[in-house]
């Protein structure tokens, strides 16, 4: 009777067994499509072409909390925002400059990570070409008056026939 | 001595131009919003569920806007200054809880005290930023048409407010 019973009772298990089996089989199944859908919530690889554009345009931005990365390089959080920013206006489709003057209106231009070339940056960009060129002048004015000064020397004329002589003797004894 | 004169002039240029330079601070940003309109927007207000503001609502008075958060550690240094500012009544003191959870803010304010007229809840951080937010705690003064007139990028200190913003608001409210 005892060792029916426990056979019965395996025969019932040995059945929830392959029940929940196929059940597992069936989520199986499934999961293709469970993780499928998982990836197309990832913004990410939405779209690899917007990405790229999102990560050409964050190269030009700068960061304000860690000020000599862009915020392609940072990961801190108003990085991610403006990051996010950039790919929404991306793709509301606002161009390249719309999005840049947008973030220029908010941070002022030093969020441009190239500075931009106008009046408050002139010393800047020209500072270096201007240097050169106050170089130059003074290399060109202390050579020539170097030049005038050896030009006009004036010798005292004993030393110059002494030399003369020298020259002279000098010359004759060689040829 | 004349030919050392100009090396040493210039010397003393670069190096007046290098210890000014030390002495700025590169965090501190020049604002492009000052003397134009606070962005406009309509947020909830922290703690009342259907109620929402939007900077209009202060047309015709000088307000100070103060962006704090529960998770940003300045704000704790700066916050019984605030209270201290709020007690003397001069102005409204707003604040805008910068991507917060409200019921870490409610907690927050609990706390430490609110020194806020209201604040409000800017979950997204979008309003930051419109107001070019980066570095919490800021503090903005807007004035009666709506300008923003001052902002101040760090926690405000003492001599902050006695030097920067009092006398800008009692300058803006005479």
């Amino acid at each position: 009777m005892i060792h029916t019973l426990n056979l019965r009772q395996y025969q019932s298990r040995a059945l929830l067994r392959s029940v929940l089996t196929s059940a597992c089989l069936a989520l199986g199944l499934l999961a293709p499509g469970a993780t499928l859908s998982a990836q197309e919530a990832r913004p990410v690889a939405e779209d690899p072409a917007l990405e790229k554009k999102v990560i050409t345009l964050s190269n030009e931005l700068r960061c304000l909390v860690c000020q000599n990365q862009t915020i392609a390089d940072s990961n801190a959080e108003l990085a991610v925002d403006l990051r996010n920013q950039v790919r929404k206006q991306l793709s509301e489709g606002k161009s390249d400059r719309e999005i840049l003057d947008y973030m220029v209106q908010r941070y002022g231009e030093f969020v441009l990570y190239r500075p931009p070339f106008n009046y408050k940056t002139i010393l800047l960009w020209a500072g270096p070409f201007l240097l050169l060129l106050i170089a130059m002048f003074i290399l060109i004015q202390q050579i020539r008056t170097r030049h005038k000064h050896l030009a006009s020397e004036e010798f005292n004329p004993t030393d110059l026939s002494r030399a003369k002589a020298l020259l002279g003797t000098k010359s004759e004894g060689q040829s | 001595m004349k030919r050392y004169l100009i090396p040493i002039g210039i010397f003393v240029v670069f190096f007046g131009f290098l210890a000014a330079g030390l002495q700025l601070n590169p965090r501190e940003v020049p604002s492009p919003l000052i003397n134009k309109s606070a962005p406009a927007f309509t947020l909830p207000v922290l703690g009342k569920d259907n109620v929402t503001f939007s900077p209009e609502e202060m047309r015709g008075k000088v307000w100070v806007l103060n962006v704090w958060a529960s998770w940003c550690a300045a704000c704790r240094d700066e916050h019984p200054h605030l209270i201290q500012f709020a007690k003397t009544q001069t102005t409204p003191l707003l604040g805008l809880d910068y991507k917060d959870k409200p019921e870490d803010a409610l907690r927050w304010l609990k706390e430490f005290g609110d020194p806020y007229v209201l604040s409000i809840s800017d979950l997204k951080g979008q309003v930051g930023i419109d107001y070019g937010v980066y570095g919490v705690p800021e503090t903005f003064v807007i004035d009666k048409a709506g300008l923003i007139r001052l902002k101040h990028i760090g926690p405000v200190t003492p001599s902050v407010i006695e030097e920067k913003i009092l006398p800008l608001i009692k300058k803006l409210n005479s």
